[in-house]
């Protein structure tokens, strides 16, 4: 049953979105969808060496080939053309990082040399056709090993691969330590991956006659790309527009400005000519920022009874061979989320961050949260094993409770809102919790390998400040709503329609969104973070809310009748207990737009806004799943996951299961087999689909999908966000698993992903300790 | 590489959406691209180079093919439907209608792919049963549906199918 065409109920309502019908029909517009008259063609010759000295370049045979209009390296470009990254964190090292390679390369998939042909293929023959003389330099790829004294340096303008240090301390962490009954101690990493948006990464850029500069791009963030791509090039910010067309998902990776763009923009400028980039998939696999790759090494200080007192963590973070704008957020998010759903007052937590030979990371969905759920959560269930208490009661003893919010941690950050113990009751019951058990135990009797595992986590959403919203009401009465947090798959113009239709009282058809366009849409920051429903959504309302009070003043003059007494209705607006007195919309812009205004009163009807919720917005979930590992072969199996989670109000409940089932086959991708590995030379061994193993249909589990609402006070919607929510936490409920089905080998830790021949090995090895 | 390059092209006929096509084109051509850049029949998309995402799935002669995997001097004689001319226009193919009704995309990019293999799947077994969908889909890779909403659109299309079959 459809409501699209009533102007009630549509916030809430599982609503069939408006995108669809052009991209089930393939008329969406993608990057590489574009053709424009006269275009050229980039392709970018990138380095297999993870760290070398580049002796010589010999472009002569690329040049060479009719139709190559240009070939550029290093050498050909100003210094001061660089991919910017801000000083997020004070004294962070920032070493050059120049679009095409200076003298050398740090990680395999620097690019070394551009060339612009007539054709795509024509550029490709002659990247290939550059000759590159390499001195290969030792690397290091593993970041706790590039902090032991006599490392290799990743980058050798440096002394030392450390980029920065940071860390949070609160309350007295020693004394809590010394109070301790029991410290349990863990060492955890989660392992490097690859976003793989299917859509890989592109650019167009077409320099304007009057010297300005259009550029479409695979972007997450248009408004942001448009100011660092001024940034790299030197080049007016106001004359750059930035246009990010359909985009064929980001999940984190298509939100910094990639070199190749930067080219693309630079090369077109210089020729004049359109300049079209589209990635391979196996340029992706090095070109793009990837995610996770933290080491994390704890203690949790605790009483007997399982009260937690204290918690240290230190986490090494691998942030690769170069920063981008955003390389540090996973880290400030570990960070910012360490003590997770526990009342843990004495913390201190450290972070080194740390440079190696390898492809930059920065945010994956989730962005450091998986990470940060991944530690606490397992090393809870850890604390629980090694005392002797139940996993549930652990966590139960130690929640933050509902009367506490909002709640200041011990890494100082507010939590909004939150009810833990309703969220695990309900995972509980939708699991079934007490039967998982008993079938585990008789499982565990016959000597099967089976586990039942517990996580229950918190997640912060929106942040990186503002969004804003504008709300137009046309000359017909129709309303165009610009949002700066652009859409790349997660329904923007479907959801923020559901909600402005419901608050403007007019049928959803009234209402269309743009997005993604810097000359069309004010400043804006973008979508990532699970911020657009929080912070977009929120700019939206207020903005919608001034554009109602206007029309309210509007109405009232038209109405004669005093702006108090005129309510909203259906369509319009109406004189409060007087049938038959009501304006239209179309009846107001008439009347904003012709001049038949309220004294003093200016004429339009549009309003913006800005919004900034000045924290983040916490969500929170419990998962619970069942595993059982085959034990001759390792395989791994998920019986039953119950995922619960809390977004706080729900716009559109099919979206947001779409969200959770789309997180999920992304943390299945990092539990089952998802890994993206250097040699120890530096080699990229996983570089294509071939060797990295992304989720199909047939890996999902069985699966049940529940929910709490807990409204958020802090903005106009009472949401939080929804798109990392089983990213972050199902990783670590299915490690707890895991952990669960090993124990009784005497097994507490395997990294993830559990693939069947590392999860075989560790069976193996435990029996044979078992039997010597 | 020799300095020196021939630019050989070889003539093919193909039918595509029910329109034929005479074109020269290099050998080394790929059918994607000849339909995406030739034809400017860019719902095909490209996501990968190792025959793996299956988001450039169109039907040759009735079979679901990764027209990444295939030259298009092999299209010589073939017709070809493409996600443009599944279902006439302004009028959608039970299977998109489907993808609509169950949300079974986000992005939309691996979306045209995957419709053409679930349209294959159906045309050759019309009550798929879950894991006979979940295992048609094994050269289709989606990043964002997490693939239960696209399950249950192809189920829905199967059980649409069937009932205008039986109408009709």
């Amino acid at each position: 049953m459809s409501t699209e065409h009533t102007a009630t109920g549509l916030i809430g309502a599982p609503i069939r979105r408006v995108e669809d019908p052009v991209l089930v029909t393939g008329k969406g517009c993608y990057v590489d969808d574009i053709h424009l008259p006269g275009m050229l063609h980039l392709a970018v010759l990138l380095s297999p060496h993870p760290h070398a000295k580049i002796v010589s370049i010999d472009t002569s045979a690329a040049r060479a080939i009719p139709g190559v209009r240009s070939v550029l390296t290093g050498a050909d470009i100003s210094e001061r053309v660089n991919i910017p990254a801000p000083m997020v964190v004070p004294g962070m090292k920032i070493p050059p990082h120049p679009p095409l390679a200076r003298g050398a390369v740090h990680a395999a998939g620097t690019p070394v040399a551009a060339v612009v042909a007539q054709s795509r293929a024509l550029a490709q023959d002659a990247a290939n056709a550059i000759e590159v003389e390499y001195e290969s330099l030792p690397a290091v790829t593993d970041a706790e090993k590039a902090l032991e004294p006599g490392a290799p340096l990743a980058r050798t303008e440096l002394d030392n691969n450390v980029c920065f240090l940071s860390t949070k301390t609160n309350g007295d962490v020693e004394k809590a330590f010394a109070q301790a009954d029991h410290i349990c101690r863990m060492h955890i990493a989660s392992p490097r991956l690859v976003a793989m948006a299917i859509e890989p990464r592109g650019a167009v850029a077409k320099p304007e006659p009057a010297g300005d500069l259009t550029m479409w791009l695979s972007t997450q963030a248009p408004h942001r790309a448009r100011a660092d791509l001024a940034t790299a090039l030197g080049f007016p910010e106001h004359r750059i527009r930035v246009i990010a067309p359909d985009v064929g998902g980001g999940f984190g990776s298509k939100g910094p400005l990639y070199r190749e763009y930067v080219l693309a923009a630079y090369l077109a400028l210089k020729l004049g000519r359109p300049v079209k980039w589209i990635a391979t998939r196996s340029e992706d696999f090095v070109g793009v920022i990837q995610g996770r790759d933290q080491a994390m090494t704890s203690e949790l200080a605790l009483k007997k009874d399982g009260t937690m007192l204290g918690l240290k963590a230190r986490v090494v973070a691998n942030l690769g061979a170069y920063l981008y704008a955003n390389t540090t957020t996973p880290t400030q998010r570990m960070m910012g989320m360490a003590p997770g759903c526990y009342q843990i007052q004495n913390v201190h937590v450290e972070v080194a961050a740390v440079f190696t030979n390898t492809v930059p990371t920065g945010p994956y969905r989730g962005a450091g949260r998986p990470e940060a759920v991944l530690n606490i959560e397992r090393l809870v269930d850890k604390a629980a094993r090694e005392l002797g208490i139940d996993p549930l009661e652990i966590r139960r003893k130690n929640f933050i409770r509902p009367e506490q919010f909002p709640y200041r941690t011990g890494v100082n950050v507010e939590y909004d809102s939150g009810d833990y113990e309703k969220s695990l009751s309900e995972a509980l019951r939708l699991s079934d919790y007490q039967e998982l058990i008993r079938y585990r135990d008789e499982a565990r009797e016959r000597g099967e390998l089976v586990g039942v595992g517990v996580s229950t986590f918190v997640e912060p959403s929106g942040g990186a400040g503002f969004e804003s919203g504008t709300v137009r009401v046309e000359r017909s009465g129709e309303f165009t709503i610009l949002t700066g947090s652009s859409s790349h798959g997660q329904g923007h113009e479907t959801v923020y329609a559901q909600v402005a239709a419901e608050k403007l009282r007019v049928s959803m058809d009234q209402v269309a969104i743009r997005h993604g366009d810097t000359l069309a849409i004010q400043q804006g920051v973008g979508t990532f973070a699970s911020r657009s429903a929080v912070t977009g959504g929120g700019a939206m309302v207020i903005a919608i809310d001034r554009v109602v009070e206007k029309a309210r003043r509007i109405a009232g003059h038209l109405l004669e009748a005093a702006a108090e007494d005129i309510v909203q209705a259906d369509g319009g607006f109406a004189v409060a207990g007087v049938p038959g007195k009501a304006v239209t919309w179309r009846q107001l812009a008439a009347a904003a737009y012709g001049g038949r205004l309220p004294r003093g009163m200016e004429p339009g009807l549009q309003e913006t806004a800005f919004f900034d919720p000045k924290r983040d917005a916490w969500a929170f979930g419990s998962h619970v799943a069942l595993v059982r590992i085959d034990r001759e072969t390792g395989r791994l199996a998920i019986e039953k996951l119950v995922l619960v989670d809390d977004c706080g109000v729900i716009l559109n409940p099919l979206i947001v299961e779409g969200q959770i089932h789309g997180g999920l086959a992304q943390a299945l991708g990092e539990i089952l087999g998802e890994h993206m590995i250097f040699g120890d030379e530096g080699e990229v061994l996983t570089g294509s689909l071939m060797n990295y193993a992304v989720p199909r249909a047939s890996d999902m589990p069985p699966l049940i999908v529940g929910e709490t609402v807990t409204p958020n006070p802090f903005n106009p919607l009472g949401v939080k966000g929804v798109g990392e929510a089983a990213t972050n936490g199902a990783p670590a409920v299915v490690a707890n698993a895991v952990m669960d089905a090993l124990a009784p080998l005497g097994i507490d830790h395997i990294d993830m992903p559990y693939t069947a021949p590392k999860l075989w090995a560790a069976i193996r090895e435990a029996e044979a300790k078992r039997k010597g | 590489m020799s300095g020196k390059m021939e630019r050989v092209t070889v003539p093919i006929n193909v039918t595509v959406n029910g329109v034929k096509h005479e074109a020269e084109v290099e050998p080394r051509l790929l059918l994607v691209y000849f339909l995406r850049e030739h034809l400017g029949l860019t719902g095909t998309h490209v996501g990968c180079d190792t025959s793996q995402c299956g988001a450039c799935t169109i039907h040759m002669n009735g079979r679901a093919v990764k027209s990444c995997t295939v030259l298009a001097v092999q299209a010589d004689g073939v017709k070809i439907t493409t996600i443009e001319g599944l279902a006439p226009e302004g009028t959608l193919h039970p299977v998109q209608e489907g993808f609509r009704e169950k949300h079974g995309l986000q992005c939309g990019y691996c979306t045209p792919g995957m419709i053409m293999t679930a349209v294959h799947l159906l045309e050759t077994n019309s009550s798929p049963t879950e894991e006979e969908i979940r295992h048609a889909l094994e050269g289709n890779l989606c990043r964002c549906t997490g693939y239960i909403h696209i399950v249950e659109a192809i189920q829905w299309a199967a059980q649409r199918m069937r009932s205008s079959h039986v109408s009709s």
